[in-house]
């Protein structure tokens, strides 16, 4: 294998134990609030951080700038793309705008549908697939892009990038052979680690775990701190693939208003230490609560 | 078949409403099947056009008339009334014959009667779901026979992506997640290799990305050169 490019690669490479942050650009021009928070709490605690592609298609500032920002502060960022939003011409573009601000570590999605979020009438993309974004990016980094010349020749390109190519799934879905099947192929793709759904029941994920050991990709555990027990519920309701067990909400319904975050960051903590075995690291979104993460990281007994 | 759904009636009102002489056309062909935009309808319109013009007071004379497709000039010479004659003529038919019409009787006015929406199967009494985009480069060998660019909300050729929820979409919550029915499928039918291949991007140029879509039978337009 060739050199890392990226402080992720490398600390999968070496197999540490990788926690990975994740933050979401405003709603407006203010980044100066989620910025500081980023070099605050995560910087020290974390190998990288994702930024959020228009998540959940609520409208926002880019996910590329966004990306170098943290770039600019020695902060390695995972930038996210979804096929939402864009064809495969703005795509690969992206891609190389990208690597020329010296973003390395990419996670393709397909990305909520458009009514999900706060602009229901836009018309969704698909153009590619989030199988077809990762080839988009191993034909990139080969030299060459997804269009033809005038004789119907592969296009080359002056300068290729590269990157460390990254792919979600849903371990604890109710149809598990489907999103293994879908894995399979974005690692056939090109997919070099996976950042998972959130996941909350260890042994299912220890399941789905040996379900893809052929495939031999890094993995990192999903996990969004849950905030109160309302938010548990909700996600049982509404977020696909995502099964807050009862001994959480329970937890979480116990705790006085003041401690409910340190008993959110002992969950954390928890899970982390009952699946840290099967997985090569955890990707923790905190969701706002980025002031915890340190704590997080030493409740997990990983400081 | 092709099918549509009437516009709101304050919508057509609007339309019409500096009319005199208005004509209510309706379709015999995929319209009628589907009970929104056939000869019965076309009178049904006409009468409430008629009653609701009567009652802002406005001077409207209404008529209605149906052929058996509006699509298909051959069917033009069956038209009982005269076109032209009327200011203006709301047709019911899918958007196909509202334009077509509306190019082969360039001095009458058509209005659009209703909204097409799309390509359906008659899946219980009175509902019509879509099962085709009409997409131009059909996928439907290795799909298990269910159509991905139709029934999956984002169109997706290499499976079910996150929002798959014990079998439905996360678009709606009354709607199969079309991936999951291909998967199903697929494992019944004992051909989840289909699913296992990597899938191109699509080649969207045979669906709209290429402008208009045109169907040429060469050797029947060859036969009709000839005679
Ligand atoms: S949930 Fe299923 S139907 Fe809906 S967008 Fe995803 S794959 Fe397509």
């Amino acid at each position: 294998m060739s050199e890392p490019i990226s402080k992720l690669q490398a600390a999968l490479a070496a197999g540490q134990f990788v926690v990975t942050g994740e933050v979401g650009p405003p709603k407006g021009t203010n980044v100066g609030p989620v910025l500081h928070e980023a070099e605050e709490y995560l910087k020290n605690s974390v190998t990288a951080v994702n930024v959020t592609d228009i998540q959940t298609a609520v409208m926002r500032a880019g996910s590329m700038a966004f990306s170098h920002m943290l770039v600019d502060r020695d902060i390695e960022p995972v930038y996210q793309m979804v096929c939402r939003d864009r064809n495969r011409l703005a795509l690969q573009s992206d891609l190389l705008s990208a690597y020329t601000l010296g973003i390395r570590n990419v996670l393709a999605l397909t990305g909520d549908h458009t009514t999900m979020g706060d602009h229901k009438e836009a018309k969704g993309v698909y153009d590619l697939d989030s199988v077809g974004l990762l080839q988009a990016m191993s034909i990139l980094e080969s030299g060459q892009d997804m269009g033809l010349d005038m004789k119907g020749n592969p296009n080359k390109l002056d300068g290729a990038p590269r990157f460390f190519k990254g792919c979600c799934v849903t371990p604890c879905t109710d149809e598990i052979e489907p999103q293994i099947i879908k894995l399979e192929k974005k690692v056939e793709a090109g997919a070099q680690f996976v950042q998972t759904q959130a996941v909350y029941d260890p042994a299912a994920f220890e399941k789905f775990m040996s379900g893809i050991a052929h495939l031999k990709v890094p993995v990192l555990v999903g996990i969004v701190m849950l905030k109160h027990a309302g938010m548990a519920k909700y996600m049982n309701n509404f977020v696909p693939g995502v099964v807050v067990p009862d001994w959480i909400i329970k937890k979480l319904s116990e705790a006085a208003k003041e401690d409910r975050q340190k008993v959110s960051i002992d969950i954390c903590g928890q899970l982390i230490r009952e699946m840290k075995h099967c997985c090569q690291g955890a990707h923790l979104m905190t969701l706002g609560w980025d002031m915890c993460m340190p704590s997080i990281v030493q409740a997990a007994g990983l400081a | 078949m092709i099918v549509a759904e009437r516009k709101p009636f304050d919508e057509i009102m609007e339309m019409v409403a500096s009319c005199k002489r208005v004509l209510v056309l309706g379709c015999g062909g995929c319209v009628t099947v589907c009970l929104t935009g056939g000869e019965r309808q076309a009178e049904m319109l006409a009468s409430q056009l008629r009653l609701a013009a009567g009652a802002k007071g406005l001077a409207m004379e209404v008529d209605f008339d149906s052929i058996t497709r509006q699509c298909d000039k051959e069917f033009f010479a069956n038209l009982k009334k005269d076109l032209a004659s009327y200011d203006a003529v709301v047709s019911i038919a899918c958007g196909v014959g509202v334009q077509y019409m509306g190019e082969q009787f360039a001095s009458a006015r058509i209005l659009p009667g209703m909204n097409t929406q799309h390509l359906a199967a008659n899946t219980a009494p009175g509902v019509w779901t879509e099962y085709c985009h009409g997409c131009g480069e059909c996928v439907l060998a290795w799909t298990g026979g269910i159509c991905p660019i139709a029934r999956c909300s984002k169109s997706l050729v290499n499976g079910a992506c996150g929002g798959t929820n014990h079998g439905k979409c996360e678009v709606k919550a009354e709607m199969d997640c079309g991936w999951l029915l291909i998967y199903k499928k697929l494992q019944e039918t004992g051909r989840l290799d289909e699913l296992r291949k990597l899938r191109p991007p699509r080649n969207w140029r045979k669906d709209r990305s290429d402008g208009v879509r045109r169907l040429v039978l060469k050797d029947m337009v060859e036969e009709e050169t000839k005679s």
